[in-house]
């Protein structure tokens, strides 16, 4: 679609804006600010979808995560808002401890890169997208696809009951 | 390839230091979202560099999109009941299942 070096700019101003935005999510002390970063962090992760040439999958995040996730995460700091305010302090005591735990993990996952063989292909991603993975989802997909409906069904009984105020 | 899987890393990894520190429930469902990304990305890479012909890593993609969806509903249905009985959702009061 775009020359590589187009591309590679593109990636570097998503990458930045989704790191920037994914450590105010973590840090802010302001609950509601936080789900307006998470917002714009996912946002920017379609952005790389497209990037990687998964057009649909963009689609289906801005759709699912910033149009129906982010809004269920806003009205529920909103149903809880007395806790929103910025005077309560939003962070535990260990943080020092996650500090450490984060950069084992960042050490030890980037640093088996360069140890690691990659078997790269260099042939294109289906020229229809969209249309491939219908067909993958209704032959060879299709129990996975079914069983994952009444994951979702289960889920939206489970979280009607246990919202629910009166006593079944 | 590799500056994707590494920027799934730092994002992975800002996903656990949200999950290690943040005392708000709803922030630990928002860092847990951030993680779910960070895994996406991921296979969505694989599937475009090391197997290109068949699109199984975008199908993955959008099962664990599926399922994010459904644990975030539960989870706040959860967090609302905590806020409902306990006047509050600082997991560190939250010790009941605790034996």
């Amino acid at each position: 679609m775009f020359g590589v070096e187009v591309s590679q700019l593109f990636f570097y101003l998503l990458s930045f804006i989704i790191i920037v935005s994914a450590i105010y999510v973590v840090s802010l002390r302001n609950i509601f600010h936080c789900a307006l970063f998470l917002i714009l962090c996912l946002f920017s992760v379609a952005g790389i979808y497209i990037l990687l040439e998964a057009e649909f999958l963009a689609a289906v995040q801005i759709l699912i995560y910033v149009g129906a996730v982010s809004i269920l995460m806003i009205f529920a700091i909103m149903l809880t808002s007395r806790l929103a305010n910025k005077k309560i302090i939003q962070s535990n005591d260990n943080v020092t401890v996650a500090i450490f735990v984060c950069a084992g993990f960042l050490l030890t996952s980037l640093g088996s890169f360069g140890y690691s063989v990659w078997k790269v292909v260099d042939s294109p991603l289906p020229e229809n997208n969209t249309l491939t993975l219908g067909k993958l989802l209704m032959t060879d997909f299709v129990l996975p696809f079914e069983v994952v409906s009444i994951v979702l069904l289960a889920a939206m009984i489970g979280a009607i009951v246990l919202a629910r105020r009166e006593k079944i | 390839m590799l500056q994707y899987l590494a920027l799934a890393a730092i994002l992975f990894a800002i996903g656990i230091f949200g999950v290690l520190t943040r005392r708000n429930a709803i922030g630990i469902l928002m860092s847990l979202e951030l993680m779910f990304n960070a895994v996406n990305i991921n296979l969505v890479t694989f599937n475009k560099f090391i197997g290109p012909d068949n699109l199984t890593g975008q199908i993955f993609a959008i099962f664990v999109i599926v399922i994010a969806a459904a644990e975030a509903v539960v989870g706040l249905a959860i967090v609302l009941l905590l806020y409902r009985n306990w006047q509050g959702i600082d997991i560190g009061n939250i010790n009941i299942m605790k034996w």
